[in-house]
């Protein structure tokens, strides 16, 4: 069973129906307690951190997020919100990953970088199973997260960012996998499959 | 490297695919949710959904269009025609949708595109502007393209920008269904001016006019209809000659 965060920043219908089409069993919920009771977390996100995290805030689960052991999937402003904090909004978000989150330089190319893009990994994951650099996957965001320790895989656009994270059972993707096409449902079976084996997430 | 999009649009009547010429003249093109399909398998990047029913019922019958189209498709898709308020558009992105297109509502109500970036985000709000060669400039029309509103398209397109849209999908009105290739000059002048993507729209006809419009005119997607919907141009063969002319284009891999 996959936990969805339910909150007013997620691209709710767009990950349901992803997970719909893979069969996977899930349940959309705001409610920490039904949430850790999933094996598996997808926190979706799209739109503003400052307005995302006073969301997170307002219904606990900022500190229930910070806090699980189970696996989670951070997708797009899922992903960056793992980070410390955020030039969007000058906000503070949750700390699970270090750095600090800017804003792409709108004078080198168009902001946001939006489209199909491709990754490059660093180290062989199981997220990543059957994907290579040479796939397509939909990116939409106007600020990226810095490469550091954590970064399983990096994007360039205007500069190198991070296209993938993980860290302990925390993973994060910065583009949608539930919108880009086959290349997407492969990495969302595959973080079913890791959930499903209860593999930690950072073996 | 981030890729040129190749968009297919579907204009939608009454459920229903259609396209006309000059904003005028309706063919029914097939049904919206097995073309979005066909177009995904093909290698779509995106699609744009633009309703043109004119019908009380019209809210209802494109929400569950809407969500049937989201839980056939894997890939972004945009949604447009007849939205006016941020409870519309909310409705519109809860059923599935990516990004709304706002057109005569923002001319009216500019600020509509603010309240819409704030609760949604910028990403999800496309600037739709239909300009027409008037004299020494373009003048931006609204209503389907039957309304002169005076305002010079290149100063709005540029507010539209500063008031929060993620992307501007421009279509020119001298080209649209004409097949006879975009305006290049009105899509080099926007580039100019605006930093989000572009989406070029009216006159696609050719591989050649694709390309034009991405060289020339620096578009960042190119949308077209019925060079698609009839089959006159493969979305594959369209992507390998781009890719020819250097051009980066997604390629799926199987």
């Amino acid at each position: 069973m996959i936990g969805i965060i339910k909150y007013q920043a997620g691209n709710l219908a767009s990950v349901s129906n992803a997970l719909e089409r893979l069969g996977a069993n899930f349940i959309i919920s705001d409610n920490p307690d039904e949430l850790e009771k999933a094996d598996g977390i997808i926190f979706p996100g799209v739109g503003h951190a400052a307005a995302a995290m006073d969301d997170l805030r307002s219904r606990d689960l900022d500190i229930w997020l910070k806090n699980t052991k189970k696996p989670v999937l951070g997708i797009c402003l899922g992903m960056q919100l793992l980070f410390e904090s955020s030039e969007e909004g000058n906000s503070n978000t949750l700390g699970v990953i270090p750095g600090r989150l800017k804003k792409f330089d709108a004078t080198k190319a168009k902001v946001p970088h939006m489209g199909w893009n491709q990754f490059e990994p660093l180290t062989n994951h199981k997220l990543i199973t059957g994907i290579n650099n040479k796939q397509f996957l939909y990116y939409v965001h106007g600020y990226y997260a810095p490469t550091n320790d954590y970064t399983l895989a990096t994007c360039k656009y205007i500069k190198d960012f991070a296209a993938i994270v993980a860290k302990d059972n925390f993973l994060g993707v910065q583009f949608h996998p539930e919108k880009s096409g086959q290349v997407g449902s492969l990495l969302l079976q595959n973080f079913l499959d890791m959930v499903k084996e209860g593999k930690t997430v950072n073996s | 490297m981030l890729t040129k999009r190749i968009i297919p649009c579907l204009d939608i009547k009454d459920g229903r695919t259609v396209k006309g010429v000059n904003f005028e003249g309706l063919r029914d093109a097939g049904d919206p949710v097995e073309l979005a399909q066909r177009y995904t398998q093909e290698g779509a990047d995106e699609l744009v959904f633009l309703d043109i029913t004119a019908t009380k019922e019209k809210r209802r019958t494109l929400v569950k269009l809407v969500s049937e189209i989201a839980a056939t498709i894997n890939i972004p898709f945009t949604v447009g025609g007849g939205i006016k308020s941020v409870s519309e558009i909310e409705e519109i992105l809860k059923s599935g949708a990516d990004k709304v297109s706002l057109n005569s509502a923002i001319v009216r109500d500019p600020d509509l595109i603010t309240r819409a970036s704030d609760a949604f985000g910028s990403q999800a709000v496309v600037a739709a502007v239909d300009a027409k060669r008037v004299g020494d400039h373009w003048e931006v029309f609204v209503k389907g393209g039957s309304e002169p509103t005076g305002l010079d398209a290149l100063e709005w397109i540029e507010k539209t920008e500063n008031l929060g849209a993620g992307e501007i999908l421009l279509t020119s009105m001298d080209r649209d269904g004409t097949k006879s290739g975009f305006d290049l000059e009105l899509l080099a002048e926007v580039n100019k001016r605006v930093t989000i993507p572009v989406i070029a729209s009216g006159g696609a006809g050719t591989i050649q006019h694709c390309c034009d419009a991405i060289e020339i005119g620096k578009a960042d997607a190119v949308l077209a209809a019925s060079i698609f919907h009839f089959r006159e141009i493969e979305i594959h063969d369209l992507k390998k000659l781009m890719a020819k002319n250097g051009i980066a284009v997604r390629t799926l891999t199987t």
